[in-house]
């Protein structure tokens, strides 16, 4: 039987989502770029780890949620926090350390929070905040709410003790959580296969009685279906999902090392780089007949302007005041 | 005024809470069916029903990441360690998420959590399970760290860290459970930070907190028929701590004894030796003694737990060395 075929409306509707998924995986490479083109210049210190190449995860993940929904991650958000709907500005004021950044400057790279559009952090111990999430989806049941937690992370977390904790819990008591995976297939300089007895690691959701899915992370209509699945899932049934995204960094694990020619060849870097999640979703649409080279241009314009005055903004911001210091140590309030 | 236990004290505070505000829940090992390891709980699950009395799987650091995790969205976890010797699991959870989240979210997530339980020794248990970790704890901006040694204090502590919006480690102390002192029916809040003198004397401070303030009571009791005044400071909180207290009554009585249950290097007597030192060094007469656990593992054997134990003959021994009686 052929597919039902669509109305002139829902094709419309597709492309304009088309465009809002390609605007935000865009806006998340050139962001990127120029982070690591401040590093260079010294304006961003710390630890910096970069998201090129993995942008259909969050893309293709954030845009399954409401607002009301709550997102949680690793030190690896600045693209996260961007698809979120984080403004460029305070991301990269954030990464500037200057008072201007979503945290005052007092998080850096590694720490993104947003309490307006529910963004817990990222949080820079590996595991450490798999068990937050499990506590987020307990504060929606106990509420009785229909929201649910998306909990981002790296496939070296499977190895970890937090991460076991938090998913009996979570399937013990079915809580609305989305546990994603982001298996980029090293963590640091240690491949999965070096790293865990088994590889299709999406199976240790087994263990939790956990529905559990791998799926395409370089494809972002695959990873929607999926994550759209899982949302319903959570919303629907209290139930949570497990989710292993199959993706690949680009760059180093951190602006410290070398791109490729230590733990992983040039080659299989550049073979994964065939598949670069934008060249993808860029080329169905130009199949599709849906984006034109100059619609394309246009868009990476307005982007590069937008990630320029986020730079521009982040360097006039001045740093936070020495007083600060000891601010938000405590809060001086009690209910 | 009703006369009541240490147990019973802590539980009343934590139902006068869950009964004030319904964002309060309790979490922990077998807090609802078996009702409470040590009994805290009784009464909890039939009272409130099982989304707010959890029993948890054996997972300190899993159901304290939960905490921290349902307070950063607004709600306020009671989590209940079987005793702080296990807590040492949950430590990343208590440490680089509970303290830290105001700070590195640049304010925008509070953390209002309340970890507590037993800590410190209690009869034979050896080297695992007693241990007290104030001083660890304490260590920590963003924490609060209480360690009450009374039935009083212990309810109206506990109330005010239930209320606090930052995180609070409550330290109970074991062998206090069955303590018993007068605690008023009508509601009292103790405020956070606050010192108590628990007996006004003029010869000897002795600082102190948690289960050694009953020791030092007694040694005071003891003393007393010597002649010999002491003032007993029991700093109830170890952070933020109650300097003024301290330092007003070692101005007073010119000679202090630092008495606590936990070990001597870097301990929360060393702190309180610092805050003297600084503050009122040209009015000692005599070097400040510290009173603490022997610095070795907790030994099962009686006769060696009794010697590594800070107890009633070493504490009127370090009064009498500072006084220079001996």
């Amino acid at each position: 039987m052929a597919a039902k075929k669509k109305s002139e409306a829902e094709t419309n509707s597709d492309a304009a989502r088309d465009m809002e998924l390609l605007h935000s995986m865009l806006l998340q490479r050139r962001f990127e770029e120029r982070c690591a083109e401040a590093y260079a210049l010294g304006k961003v210190g710390g630890f910096c780890h970069l998201y090129i190449g993995q942008e259909a995860v969050s893309t293709g993940t954030l845009s399954m949620l409401r607002p009301d929904d709550y997102v949680i991650t690793t030190y690896r958000d600045h693209g996260q926090a961007l698809a979120r709907g984080m403004t460029p500005r305070s991301i990269m004021a954030e990464l500037f350390g200057r008072q201007d950044g979503c945290a005052r400057g007092k998080g850096g790279s590694m720490h993104m929070f947003d309490a307006n559009t529910n963004f817990l952090g990222g949080h820079g111990i590996v595991g450490g905040h798999v068990p937050l999430a499990a506590g987020v989806g307990f504060a929606i049941k106990y509420r009785g709410g229909d929201q649910c937690i998306v909990c981002f992370m790296g496939e070296s977390v499977v190895n970890t003790g937090a991460f076991h904790e938090a998913l009996n819990m979570a399937g013990l008591w079915k809580l609305p959580c989305v546990f994603i995976i982001e298996n980029n297939r090293y963590g640091m300089g240690t491949s999965l296969e070096r790293a865990s007895a088994i590889h299709d690691i999406y199976e240790r959701g087994a263990a939790y009685n956990m529905t559990r899915q791998q799926c395409d992370g370089q494809d972002v209509f695959a990873v929607r279906k999926a994550v759209g699945e899982a949302v319903e899932r959570a919303r629907k049934e209290q139930s949570p999902t497990l989710l292993e995204i199959r993706t690949y960094r680009f760059m180093g694990h951190s602006m410290s090392d070398a791109v490729s020619g230590t733990y992983r060849t040039k080659a299989e870097l550049e073979e994964y780089m065939k598949r670069d999640p934008i060249t993808l979703l860029r080329t169905r649409m130009e199949a599709n007949g849906t984006l034109s080279a100059d619609q394309l241009t246009q868009m990476d314009t307005a982007i590069k302007a937008v990630v320029q005055d986020a730079w521009d903004f982040a360097d006039a911001s001045p740093e936070l005041p020495l007083e600060a210091l000891y601010e938000d140590v405590y809060v001086d309030t009690t209910t | 005024m009703p006369i009541i236990t240490y147990r019973d004290a802590l539980g009343a505070a934590i139902r006068e809470e869950m009964q004030r505000d319904d964002r309060v829940f309790l979490m922990g090992e077998e807090v609802a069916a078996y009702q409470g390891a040590y009994k805290v709980s009784k009464g909890f699950l039939q009272e409130f029903g099982e989304m707010r009395v959890v029993d948890t799987p054996i997972t300190e650091l899993g159901f304290a990441g939960v905490g921290v995790g349902a307070a950063m969205v607004g709600l306020r976890p009671v989590i209940e360690f079987m005793t702080w010797n296990f807590a040492l699991l949950a430590l990343d959870q208590v440490v680089n998420a509970a303290a830290k989240m105001l700070y590195m979210s640049g304010g925008q997530f509070k953390v209002p959590i309340v970890f507590r339980g037993p800590n410190g020794a209690a009869l034979q248990l050896s080297a695992q399970h007693s241990q007290a970790w104030e001083s660890w704890l304490a260590h920590i901006p963003g924490l609060k760290v209480i360690a009450p040694g009374t039935p009083y204090d212990a309810k109206g502590l506990l109330k005010a860290a239930i209320r606090d919006d930052n995180p609070v480690c409550f330290l109970e102390g074991e062998m206090l459970y069955n303590t018993k002192g007068e605690v008023p029916d009508e509601e009292y809040v103790i405020p956070i930070g606050k010192a108590d003198l628990k007996r006004e004397g003029d010869h000897c401070s002795i600082i102190t907190h948690g289960k050694m303030v009953l020791v030092a009571m007694q040694a005071a009791d003891q003393l007393a028929k010597e002649g010999i005044r002491i003032d007993v400071v029991d700093l109830r909180t170890i952070r933020p701590m109650d300097v003024e207290a301290i330092t007003t009554s070692v101005n007073k009585t010119n000679r202090a004894v630092v008495l606590e249950e936990g070990w001597e290097v870097c301990g929360v007597g060393a702190q309180v030796v610092d805050y003297i030192q600084r503050e009122c060094f040209d009015n000692l007469d005599a070097p400040v003694v510290r009173v603490h656990q022997a610095d070795t593992p907790m030994p099962y054997t009686k006769s060696l737990e009794k010697a590594a134990k800070p107890d009633l003959p070493k504490t009127i021994a370090a009064v009498r060395k500072v006084m220079y009686l001996d």
